[in-house]
């Protein structure tokens, strides 16, 4: 008995240290005034992409997602005007390790969550790309939500190397989240 | 007598849960120094050797062998070009630091090898390459060359089916910086700040 309940406490302060610990990670950073608004409480903005080497058959998307109604929705894929498909994935790098899957069954946006797809982390995958992104011509296409629907997005596009909207070509290290840090410059 | 378990019990239960704390804290200080470690650049642990004698094919579809590194520093790296963003990233931040090297980057050998020869052919590594600095050098070669390649620098390199029947590559990620004798003396990350990528750069220069 007594070593039940101090194998529960101890398990129950790990729960507490990683539950404080996520919160802090999760905590929305984003306001938006410039962002799309759907019916269902799906808002999206900084849709972006990249500049691409020639010959690229695939590119990055990315965008910021939050969702302001009451209910759970999915982000399950989309369109892209210069490629044949578009898949949610999710990239993570393990031990110098570069991994990158497709997100199964969608990317789910809680209610009063914001999910921001950003380089290093849940991208769009454009795959077989018809043509080539160039900097400053932004390039149409859409999302696919499980319960908002289809929504346009118009994807700016970013310089090769950039790893944020506004950043120059590599000029900022990922990890420090400047896509949200830009946003707030946006009002 | 049960009340006094009771208070034992409950003081061992606090005591458990400093510990749970304390081996938490201790542990991300721990990661906190492998990381600092990391970053300054810290030799490898020395028991596995990374690197050996290849024979591969370049961007001109010339041979080009590691026979080509003796005596100069080298960086390299692998991946591939259906690779939506670590690799055109690394290439982009690479050739920036070529540029920021100065006349060193002359000496030095940038390799970028492909973990995906059936796909990115001389030719696509060379229209690829195009957007980047010249002297990188694009390294393909039959399957396996490149496979017995990527096992000399212990490089994962896995294949992964996507649903449109195509496949796509999990791969090593990391740059190896060699000095001119060929040890592994360190490696550049993708989320290390580039101020750092660039000291480990100009450090292996003035080794070399
Ligand atoms: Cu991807």
């Amino acid at each position: 008995m007594l070593k039940l309940a101090r194998r529960n406490f101890f398990l129950g302060a790990m729960f507490a240290i990683a539950l404080t610990a996520l919160a802090f990670a999760a905590a929305p950073k984003l306001t938006a005034e410039d962002a799309k608004h759907t019916h269902s409480g799906v808002m999206i903005e900084k849709a972006w992409t990249r500049a691409t080497p020639p010959g690229a058959k695939v590119a990055g998307g990315f965008v910021t997602i939050m969702n302001h109604g009451k209910e759970a929705d999915r982000l399950i894929g989309g369109s892209f005007a210069l490629s044949q498909r578009v898949e949610v994935h999710e990239m993570t790098m393990t031990e110098g390790v570069m991994r990158m899957n497709e997100v199964k069954g969608g990317l789910e946006i809680a209610p009063g969550a914001t999910v921001e797809l950003k380089p290093g982390g849940y991208h769009l995958m454009f795959m077989e790309l018809g043509g080539e992104p160039k900097v400053g011509t932004p390039v149409k296409g859409t999302l696919q939500f499980e319960k908002a629907g289809e929504v346009a997005v118009e994807f700016a596009v970013a310089p090769l190397g950039a790893k944020s909207l506004h950043g120059k070509g590599g000029d900022m290290p990922t990890g420090q989240d400047h896509g949200g840090h830009e946003m707030k410059h946006n009002h | 007598m049960a009340a006094n378990t009771s208070l034992l019990g409950r003081i061992r239960l606090v005591l458990w849960g400093l510990v749970a704390i304390a081996a938490f804290v201790g542990g991300a200080i721990f990661l906190g120094h492998m990381q600092e470690a990391a970053r300054q650049g810290a030799s490898l642990p020395g028991a596995v050797r990374i690197g050996g004698d290849f024979e591969l094919v370049d961007q001109n579809g010339d041979p080009y062998s590691s026979e080509a590194l003796k005596g100069r520093p080298h960086a390299v790296f692998f991946g591939f070009t259906h690779c939506p963003d670590i690799c055109p990233t690394t290439l982009f931040e690479m050739t920036k630091h070529l540029e920021a090297l100065g006349p060193d980057a002359d000496k030095l050998t940038v390799l970028f090898v492909t973990v995906d020869p059936a796909r990115d052919t001389p030719a696509q590594l060379k229209t690829y390459l195009s957007a980047f600095d010249p002297r990188i050098v694009g390294l393909s070669g039959s399957a396996k060359q490149v496979a017995d390649a990527a096992s000399k620098y212990r490089i994962v390199a896995e294949k992964v089916a996507t649903s449109d029947g195509s496949y796509t590559m999990n791969h090593t990620a990391s740059v190896f910086l060699f000095d001119s004798s060929g040890t592994l003396v360190s490696t550049l990350n993708w989320e290390e700040p580039e101020e750092t990528r660039h000291k480990k750069l100009q450090r292996l220069m003035q080794r070399s």
